[in-house]
């Protein structure tokens, strides 16, 4: 169990990657912002899980993978769609419940997919995408194309049965997977300490032979580099490997959520000290890449996509009445 | 002296093959000492004496077939005078997992005729083609030429769950097909029926067609979650974009003398959920047919299947690509009195009331649902139309199961034909009773179907 301390990857990232890196971690924060703040709004309904403040967990996985890799999640899974290149319109307009969302309107927050994209979802029931990334995983291998599945789970499913079972036949038919607990340290309102026996969670592979790896989740590079050697093990046929991705979720765990089982005073500190957006932008403005005016103009940008996918998600037609009884059964 | 007698060595065992003896007449023999092999219709097994004597008399030959459960096999010379209790097998019965009989891979025997019989069985059957050659098979075997055939057709089809590959199958329906296919292709899986069902369902997301065995529906219980909330509901909450294709199947209901946790049966439960396609086949032909059709089919998919028709021999059409239409009901026997409905097991059964029936002077149309899920409403609504009475039949709990559907789409949509209440007949509103006597009593019977037609025809 080796264990990555991030500091010396940073070094690795090129300019043209760094920035990349903080255009497409500014796009989830923006993007999660305005869905609050449509949330508040009353346009969209249901259950709402923001990632603000995981953005680099992603960002730095996607990097890590080949086109065609598969992405299967849970239910904060906004930040993941638009790291795999899901459109910021289409994913906000499912947030709304109209025609033009990627499940087109049927599904909402917690379950979008895009085949396109390889992104299979967008699951609300805690623990099931693991098995189901894992099958993803059994049919790379089964069809020998050299795919590799990332399963993204957080640290409330760390304590289900079935992600166990999953890491057993994971590890015993040595499938192309990677698992990725995104340890956010509150499952719903308890604290890790208060729900696991062991709170290091790369360490829950270890009786199935699974290897494990805890990253700094607040450093992108460092991210990505555990993701390379974890993704480029299991497309050699090594078998899966899990990566404990240490983060912080700045806002409660969905929008109904006041968040009073921590101190104000812990969410600040998370966020003046390791905010992953801020580490980028410091990197990049150190190293001479871009000042601080070239990144106000990608800020800009941002905010324009944003802005147009809120737009969007509002003109979008609800879904056709007739939409009700289809996507039932495929006709055979 | 003391009788040797023939063992059961499974729980719904009846009879079966001595294949060997491995004593013969004066020999000294202990317990524990292995006398004879013995084939069930699910293994070769060995059986071991419980007493301790000389083999005085060999009552059955080697290789004698359909030895009857508890026939005097042989006669030992002993100390006692006293008879002896039948020697046991080694393993007692697979469902359960307790057991581990020793496998030989042969073709297990069939059972004999099934009960109710064919008989009844409408001598035209618009389904198959005039002249087509019918062969006999049992449900065991023709499931698995189903799976054999659909997997020699389409490279994407593998099967997988608990003991399917090396130990050919705990109840032998994945007999061979490690042989013909492959580990790459027949999948042996842990333990862990959650798991595997959600792999399962993940790798027909990705394009692949599984075939996932439950050793039993009991079992499947640990993976409802993948079933539902993700195989089922799926393509609806994509928008239509992401499909499952799979089929789950397994034996389904109460076999025998197993107990309320081993003896369920998910018809309903399994029924409700739209997104599911729900098959329960009596005979062998639907058993086959219906599964070449379920593994085709682009929908997840419950197969329902009983262990005690597995080694049941029924005729079947002698086709190179038998299918059977999924969503439509099967007229077994024409009658103008009284329509019985029934699904799996228990069609074996009403077929049977309704030949009892007639001998009073009822006849009795009997509908074989085959499919719960499309439910085939209209063929249940022209037989009543007809008949003017229903009595539905199932092996489940009356409580919202499929005779509680039915007798509500009949009574939103024949009231005016109806003469009589529908009437159900199903399990008894207890867990299944251990005790041979109140299991009996709780499960369905003919005799319970004959009194229920009676009671809606007044007679």
């Amino acid at each position: 169990m080796s264990k990555g301390n991030g500091k010396h990857a940073s070094a690795e990232a090129t300019k043209d990657e760094l920035l990349q890196y903080y255009r497409d971690m500014l796009l989830i924060r923006r993007f999660e912002e305005r869905a609050g703040q449509l949330y508040g709004m009353g346009l969209i309904g249901g259950f709402c899980h923001l990632y603000i403040g995981q953005e680099a967990v992603v960002v730095g996985m996607q990097a890590a993978l080949h086109e065609g890799d598969q992405v299967i999640t849970a239910y904060r899974d906004h930040g993941h769609m638009l790291a795999a290149g899901m459109t910021a319109n289409g994913v906000m307009a499912e947030l709304t419940g109209r025609s033009g969302g990627y499940s087109k309107g049927k599904g909402g927050s917690m379950h979008m997919f895009s085949i396109e994209k390889a992104f299979y979802g967008g699951h609300g029931i805690v623990g099931a995408q693991v098995s189901l990334g894992t099958g993803l995983a059994f049919a790379n291998k089964y069809r020998k194309d050299g795919k590799v599945c990332l399963t993204y789970f957080g640290d409330g499913a760390a304590n289900q049965g079935q992600v166990y079972e999953s890491f057993n036949m994971a590890s015993l038919w040595k499938l192309p997977v990677v698992y990725i607990v995104e340890n956010n340290q509150y499952a719903m309102g308890t604290s890790i300490q208060r729900s696991s026996s062991e709170t290091h969670l790369h360490k829950r592979g270890v009786s199935f032979n699974i290897p494990g790896e805890e990253v700094d989740g607040m450093d992108v590079v460092a991210v990505r580099e555990a993701g390379k050697r974890a993704v480029e093990r299991a497309r050699a046929g090594e078998g899966p490997m899990l990566l404990e991705m240490k983060t912080y979720r700045y806002r409660g765990h969905s929008m109904s959520d006041p968040a009073k089982y921590r101190t104000k005073e812990e969410v600040d500190e998370q966020k003046a000290k390791r905010d992953p957006i801020e580490h980028v932008k410091k990197l990049i403005v150190d190293a001479g890449y871009a000042t601080e005016d070239d990144l106000k103009a990608t800020d800009r940008e941002i905010r324009a996509i944003v802005s147009e996918s809120a737009t969007f998600a509002q003109e979008s037609p609800e879904p056709n009445p007739s939409e009700l009884m289809t996507d039932i059964y495929i006709q055979a | 002296m003391t009788q040797i007698l023939m063992p059961a060595l499974s729980p719904t065992m009846e009879e079966g093959n001595l294949t060997k003896w491995l004593v013969k007449v004066g020999d000294a023999i202990e317990p524990g000492r292995v006398i004879a092999e013995i084939e069930t219709d699910k293994a070769t097994m060995e059986v071991e004496a419980v007493d301790e004597g000389t083999v005085t008399e060999l009552l059955v030959a080697e290789g004698a077939q359909g030895v009857k459960v508890n026939t005097p096999i042989a006669v030992l010379s002993g100390e006692g005078e006293e008879p002896s209790p039948p020697s046991r097998g080694r393993g007692q019965g697979e469902g359960g997992r307790s057991g581990a009989p020793r496998v030989e891979n042969r073709p297990p025997p069939p059972n004999p005729a099934p009960q109710g019989g064919g008989n009844s069985i409408a001598q035209s059957d618009p389904e198959i083609p005039a002249g087509t050659q019918m062969i006999k098979i049992t449900v065991r075997d023709a499931l698995r030429d189903a799976m054999a055939e659909e997997m020699r057709a389409d490279d994407r089809v593998f099967v997988m769950g608990e003991e399917v590959a090396e130990y050919q199958g705990a109840y032998k329906v994945t007999r061979e097909l490690l042989q013909e296919f492959g580990a790459q292709r027949v999948v042996d899986t842990p333990i862990t029926e959650h798991g595997f069902a959600g792999l399962g369902v993940g790798a027909a997301m990705a394009g692949l067609k599984p075939i996932v065995e439950f050793m039993t529906w009991n079992f499947a219980m640990q993976a409802i979650d993948q079933i539902i909330n993700s195989a089922a509901k799926t393509l609806y909450m994509s928008g239509g974009q992401i499909k499952s294709s799979i089929v789950f199947r397994g034996p389904n209901g109460a076999a025998s003398r197993v107990a309320a946790q081993h003896s369920q049966d998910y018809s309903s439960w399994y029924s409700h959920v739209p997104g599911l396609i729900v098959i329960a086949p009596y005979d062998a032909a639907d058993a086959k047919g219906l599964l070449k059709a379920a593994i085709r089919n682009p929908n997840p998919v419950v197969f329902l299947e009983h262990e005690m028709l597995y080694g049941q021999e029924f005729e079947i059409p002698d086709l190179k690509d038998w299918i059977v239409p999924i969503g439509k009901a099967k007229v077994r026997r024409q009658g103008v009195d009284v329509t019985i409905t029934a699904h799996s097991r228990m069609v074996g059964m009403a077929l049977k009331a309704a030949e009892e029936l007639a001998k009073q002077g009822i006849e009795a149309e009997v509908i074989d649902l085959r499919t719960l899920r499309p439910l085939d409403t209209e063929t249940i609504l022209e037989s009543v139309r007809k008949t003017n009475r229903i009595v539905t039949v199932e092996e489940g709990w009356g409580q919202s199961g499929v005779g509680a559907e039915i007798c509500a789409r009949v009574t939103a949509d024949a009231f005016d034909y109806l003469d009589a209440p529908p009437t159900r007949v199903h399990q008894v509103d207890a867990p299944l009773a251990y005790a041979a006597n109140l299991e009996a009593l709780a499960l369905p019977s003919v005799e319970k179907i004959i009194d229920a037609v009676k009671a809606v025809t007044y007679r």
